[in-house]
């Protein structure tokens, strides 16, 4: 009985949770809000395992499905499933909501219930719109899941949080409502049916996969983000509070690139060969230019903000050009760079939260007064410009090596992400923690307490385990992989 | 001789005669108990409630030589005027007793202008449509006015009546035109007489766009939207409450009684005015809404854009497009009923809490009422998973139906722009540190009913589907 309904259970039972943290009330019972919060956290995360365990690799067909009636009329379902692309990035959600929950545990101190309802509501959202296989569930969870955003940033971000907070909604809320025309107009012409995996099937004209192309493309572009859609995402970084931060980059960016492997490859083949080298020049102009606004920044988490929009040029990059390499570097990179990002961005928040700067000039010599904490951000620094044995280094290498088969200049152009990456984060690095004590501040910095050490661990553990051993991760996703392309080879025209 | 069948207008006759008596009834109650009025009235549309519900599912009954109707459609439509009423009865009690407005006249008017919807709900015959109209434009015009003492609403009873009887002349000169060319005022014979006579006659074109403007100017759309803003900002809180609400489903019933039952076969000549009315009514409704710092007026543009939406339904002639059009019309009074329910929460004796920034901070104030708000304004701007986004969702898929695929990519472009505003208001009340510390009080069924009426848009979600096959069933009989 629950096993038919594992993905049912992850999606609504942080939801539920959710709601349950919610009627805890004002901040008296703050600490039962914590608990309940992080119970409910880490339930969701084991109710996640299970579809790991249970997941059969060697099939691309949907799995864990859950097919029932909703809207008749229209015939809209209630229908869930995940394949081995869905699979790695509900773990991610899962997991990177728990440590989210752990990092604010102190940090946090006003409306505490609502602040770990709204990351318990969104993680259900999340996993939602990764495991939804009807259009109009799936477009209910991406939207549904701006509100707890517009919540989070806006109440505890930065001084100029509302501005950053209804950007990021109007943006994103813009992007997705042609999206939703485009399902509508897929509706009609899939004979009325709203499922997903039926539109591959669908004949359309090469016109007609533009303009449908286009209007993912606002959607998911806007998501990534990509060049030159990606305005509102330094905003809403540097405004968020870290928990906020962490889950934007980590989760909420590969919801784009999820789309675009989920709707405009395998229902839009034409389109996307069509307009590769639209997709392939945004991305490397991604990987290149924001790779070298990344280097100017003087605001930690505005350069971590550029360096993501860079990586995720390497994960749109792989997309679009067709190889199972390409592809599934992408994903590699995708779920890496959740590991990285919310690390890195954890990082920054624990420096924040002692000294309340985020500036990089404010800092120097740290590695002195917090040794152990320093020692974690090497290791993340270094993911982040894809040192080998580091999970960083997977994804890019398989995004090159795809590149590279199709044209050597884009290989060379992705390439010099190892350069721009290596000199943004590692300069970073070096004016944040090395070098003499800055100045008192610095110098009466206490190093990491134990509940930032097991946060930090826990990446750390997950960015070597993927970058020394990375079969488990890369596994599970070979027959989706074939089966996408399978379905991006064959011409509608 | 027969006595004539009136059995299918037995909820109509009850009303009314409730109204009656409880006009006598109020003399005799003395201030102090003068809540029996109140208590009255909600009895009467219970009693309402039951009578149409014993006649629901029947086959369609006419009555008064076909002059009325009693339907699937009707009864749908009566049924969810009562609720609406119900509850705009509960939240005005309290706030019409603070500002000493508590009077047996505003239950009766109230009542009538429930019959009105009624028979306008009811109506198969050109004058009982009129007949309903004015009834119910009379009871609000003297509702508008009740608060005597304020010009705000005495100027807007004014501008509301001068207009409004314009707009009754306008249609009811349509419909003489219309009467002119096909010679009937019953609506199945005059559908009959276009079809005999064709859709492309000179003075039956002329009617229609008489009748259009007419109607646009009783849903207040752009540009007869005018009355719209004054008439919600003058009017007493708990009377914006009433007007912005369920006239919307009456409006609704006259669309489809006079334009889709009797002029369907002209949809070709309506469709493209109804396309410009709502174009002009989600661009001006939603951008002009966001100039405002009153949220009374805030919303009176809010419900012109939304009449904007509804109208896409109606204009795709569709029966799919009508019953998307019904489901738009019952989720916006929905939300504007629970809109205007939190403003008068929000007031009390001698405070109206009617600029946008008396929400400020409310989520420190008060986190169950800033969250019940948060829902209606997310469902006024149609974000998932709130029941708003269903209803645009579904007036757009009717709109893509039949191909204007331009008109549905500038609906969901004016409601990225409408989304701003919404979005003003919960940044103001969860962002914003809180000026006024006053608690809010309210009574215990204010308390209930809103929470219900705000919940029940997040609630319905498993449900969505059968209240939409009820639309269809109403339209489709």
């Amino acid at each position: 009985m629950l096993s038919q309904h594992l993905l049912s259970i992850a999606t609504w039972l942080p939801i539920l949770g959710g709601v349950a943290v919610l009627a805890t009330g004002g901040d008296r019972n703050a600490n039962l809000a914590r608990r309940l919060g992080l119970g409910f956290a880490v339930a969701a995360f084991l109710a996640t395992i299970p579809l790991y365990i249970g997941f059969d690799a060697r099939t691309h067909e949907m799995q864990f499905g859950e097919n029932y009636p909703w809207i008749e009329a229209f015939n809209i379902r209630y229908r869930l499933g995940i394949d081995g692309i869905s699979l790695l990035l509900i773990l991610l959600t899962s997991f990177s909501t728990v440590l989210v929950v752990i990092s604010a545990w102190l940090v946090i101190q006003r409306k505490v219930a609502q602040y770990m309802a709204a990351f318990l509501i969104m993680e259900g959202l999340m996993i939602g719109v990764f495991s939804a296989l009807d259009a109009i569930l799936f477009y209910v969870f991406w939207e549904g899941m701006l509100v707890p955003m517009f919540l989070i940033i806006g109440l505890w971000g930065g001084p100029n949080r509302v501005y950053a907070t209804i950007k990021f909604f109007l943006y994103t809320f813009l992007g997705s409502v042609l999206m939703l025309v485009a399902f509508i107009y897929l509706y009609y012409r899939s004979g009325g049916s709203f499922d997903i995996l039926a539109w591959p099937a669908v004949k359309l004209g090469l016109t007609e996969q533009i303009l449908i192309f286009l209007a993912f493309f606002a959607a998911f572009a806007v998501k990534v983000p990509m060049w030159p859609v990606h305005t509102w995402l330094p905003d809403a970084h540097v405004e968020a509070p870290t928990g906020g931060s962490v889950i934007l980059a980590a989760i909420m960016l590969k919801m784009g690139a999820y789309g675009f492997l989920r709707f405009n490859l395998p229902i839009l083949p034409d389109a996307s060969h069509e307009l590769a080298w639209f997709m392939i020049t945004l991305s490397l102009i991604a990987v290149v230019y924001i790779g070298l606004v990344a280097l100017v920044q003087e605001d930690m988490k505005k350069l971590i903000a550029y360096s993501s929009i860079a990586h995720m040029g390497f994960v749109t990059l792989g997309f679009f050009v067709f190889n199972a390499q390409g592809i599934e570097g992408g994903i590699a990179q995708m779920v890496s760079h959740g590991f990285i990002s919310g690390a890195l961005f954890l990082c920054v928040g624990v420096l924040y939260d002692r000294l309340h700067s985020r500036m990089i000039k404010d800092y120097g010599g740290v590695a002195n007064t917090m040794p152990v904490f320093a020692a974690f951000m090497m290791l993340f620094a270094m993911a982040n410009t894809g040192l080998p044995g580091t999970s960083g280094f997977v994804g890019e290498f398989l995004v090159i090596l795809g590149a590279f088969q199709v044209n050597v200049w884009y290989a060379f152009l992705a390439a010099t992400t190892l350069v721009f990456g290596a000199a943004y984060t590692l300069w970073m690095y070096k004016r944040v923690l090395f070098g003499a004590v800055a100045n008192d501040h610095v110098a009466q910095l206490a190093d990491a307490t134990p509940r930032e050490i097991a946060y930090l661990a826990a990446l750390a553990l997950a960015v070597l385990v993927m970058g020394l051993w990375p079969f488990p991760f890369l596994d599970v996703m070979h027959a989706s992989v074939e089966h996408l392309l399978q379905q991006v080879s064959v011409s509608k025209l | 001789m027969n006595m004539p069948n009136i059995l299918p207008a037995a909820p109509e006759i009850f009303v009314s005669s409730m109204a009656c008596v409880i006009l006598v009834a109020d003399l005799f109650l003395t201030e102090r108990r003068r809540v029996a009025s109140y208590w009255l009235t909600q009895l009467t549309l219970v009693g309402a409630a039951l009578i149409t519900l014993r006649g629901l599912d029947a086959a369609p009954a006419f009555a008064f030589h076909n002059m009325f109707v009693q339907d699937y459609l009707a009864d749908v439509l009566k049924l969810a005027t009562y609720v609406i009423t119900a509850f705009v009865f509960a939240y005005s009690r309290d706030y019409l007793r603070a500002r000493d407005l508590l009077r047996g006249e505003y239950f009766v008017l109230g009542l009538l202008g429930v019959v009105g919807m009624m028979v306008m709900a009811s109506a198969s015959h050109f004058l009982t449509l009129y007949l309903g109209l004015e009834l119910l434009s009379l009871s609000l015009y003297a509702m508008v006015a009740f608060q005597r003492d304020s010009t705000a609403a005495t100027e807007a009873a004014m501008k509301y009546f001068v207009l409004g009887a314009i707009a009754t002349g306008i249609l009811l000169y349509g419909m003489s035109m219309l009467y002119g060319a096909t010679g009937s005022l019953e609506i199945a014979a005059v559908r009959k007489a276009i079809a005999a006579m064709g859709a492309d006659n000179m003075v039956l074109i002329f009617g229609l766009v008489f009748v259009v403007v007419g109607l646009a100017f009783k849903l207040g759309a752009v540009p007869f939207h005018m009355w719209v803003p004054d008439v919600y900002h003058g009017a007493p809180t708990s009377v914006t409450l009433y007007i912005g609400t369920a006239p919307k489903l009456a409006a609704f019933a006259v669309i489809m009684r006079l334009l889709i039952g009797g002029l369907e076969d002209m949809s070709g000549s309506w469709r493209d005015m109804l396309a410009i009315i709502a174009v002009l009514s989600m661009g001006l409704g939603n951008v002009v809404a966001i100039a405002q710092d009153n949220i009374k007026r805030m919303l009176a543009y809010s419900s012109i854009s939304h009449m904007g939406f509804f109208l896409l339904g109606i204009l795709s002639a569709t029966p799919n497009g009508y019953s998307s059009s019904l489901f738009y019309v019952l989720i916006y009074t929905t939300m504007s009923l629970g809109a205007f329910g939190m403003v008068i929460l929000l007031s009390r004796a001698g405070f109206e809490a009617e600029r946008l920034v008396d929400f400020k901070g409310l989520n420190q104030r008060n986190s169950w009422y800033a969250f019940l708000m948060l829902l209606l304004m997310l469902s006024m701007a149609g974000v998932p998973p709130t029941i708003g986004f269903y209803a645009k969702l579904l007036v757009i898929q009717a709109v893509i139906g039949i191909n204007m695929l331009w008109l549905a990519v500038v609906a969901v472009l004016f409601a990225v722009i409408g989304a701003y505003y919404y979005l003003r208001v919960i940044k103001l009340m969860y962002f914003d540190e809180p000026d006024d510390q006053a608690p809010i009080t309210a009574g215990l069924d204010m308390r209930v009913l809103i929470g219900v009426n705000a919940l029940a848009l997040l609630a319905v979600l498993p449900w969505t589907g059968a209240v939409i096959d009820l639309c269809l069933k109403a339209i489709k009989g």
